[in-house]
């Protein structure tokens, strides 16, 4: 199911990036930003997907802190993973239309640092599955519920601190041509994110299945126990 | 009564002229307040100070090329690292046959 799945959505979501551009183009130039308020499409697209694998990640986590389920807890270190990227490009994509827009490329306001921290967070998850030793998955799990609480916080930060960053506001408003291109981008985004976490996942479960197979093989004392 | 009359249209005289200055005085703050300041001379693009020269383009297409090569360098990493599992599983599972 999943291996069917995910040629068609790379395909399409491919497809959807490559028309992207054009849509974007075509979208209105904003009245005071000029060109450089393009970089919005891609920008606001990578901060709901992060969003979105902060909220899965919190969830599985919970699920694997309370249920004991090990599924779920793969299912949150792959959208730590999808986190921490799509984090990323949003941390490199707002600075360089900061640069042109506010003439700084950083600004220590309440937004921009709390996304920042909520990157951190999920960077911190992924340190300690991968150096904390045996029973860090737990931790990591504890931290990832901070993450999901910092979402919101991040998310209203813009409407209730003062901050140079636009208010959510912004989204609501836009006039169809911006609205589009946005709207297009946010799908061929979220088909992208869904094939990553497939794969992602995949990757988890083939990971445990070596782990398995390695520990059978070292009870028959044939091979040595695989740590990685 | 004359006099009366009279102390009535002069205090109508100076409150409606006062509400008409007051009134131009709000309108006028509020046109220079929303009106750019106006430009008495042309000044080329090349001789405005380096912070105001920057071009957006090359910006837009760094932000555009960044999230590109994350995307799909991301994809192309789960790919290689799935491969690289599952041929590790391949090979276990062969050899664990063999037994």
């Amino acid at each position: 199911m999943t291996r069917r799945l995910f040629g068609p959505l790379i395909a399409v979501a491919t497809l959807l990036f490559a028309g992207a551009p054009v849509l974007i183009a075509w979208a209105p130039y904003e009245s005071t930003m000029g060109l450089v308020q393009k970089i919005f499409y891609f920008h606001v697209a990578s901060w709901v997907m992060m969003f979105l694998s902060a909220f899965v990640c919190g969830v599985a986590s919970a699920v694997f802190l309370f249920k004991g389920r090990v599924a779920a807890d793969r299912v949150a270190a792959a959208a730590a993973e999808l986190a921490v990227i799509f984090g990323l490009i949003g941390l490199v994509t707002g600075p360089l239309w900061a640069r042109k827009a506010w003439g700084v490329w950083w600004q220590w306001d309440a937004r921009l640092t709390m996304a920042l921290v909520l990157w951190m967070i999920f960077t911190a998850y992924l340190l300690l599955r991968e150096y904390g030793g045996s029973g860090s998955e737990k931790l990591a799990a504890g931290v990832a519920l901070f993450g999901l609480a910092n979402v919101p916080f991040v998310y209203w930060s813009v409407n209730v601190w003062r901050t140079i960053h636009p208010t959510t506001n912004v989204v609501p408003t836009l006039v169809p041509g911006m609205a589009g291109a946005l709207w297009w981008s946010l799908v061929a985004f979220l088909l992208l994110y869904t094939a990553a976490m497939m794969a992602r996942v995949r990757l988890e479960g083939q990971r445990a299945a070596l782990d398995q197979l390695y520990r059978d093989l070292d009870d028959w004392g044939g091979q040595p126990h695989n740590e990685g | 009564m004359q006099m009366r009359r009279r102390m009535l249209i002069l205090t109508l005289t100076i409150v409606t002229t006062c509400v008409t200055v007051a009134g131009g005085e709000v309108r006028g703050a509020g046109w220079s307040a929303a009106q750019p300041a106006q430009q008495d001379e042309f000044v080329p693009i090349d001789e405005l100070p380096p912070e105001d020269q920057l071009p957006a383009a090359p910006l837009l297409v760094a932000a555009y090329a960044f999230a590109w090569v994350a995307i799909f360098g991301y994809l192309w990493s789960i790919w290689r690292r799935l491969t690289k599992v599952e041929q590790e599983l391949a090979e276990l599972a062969r050899r664990a046959a063999e037994r």
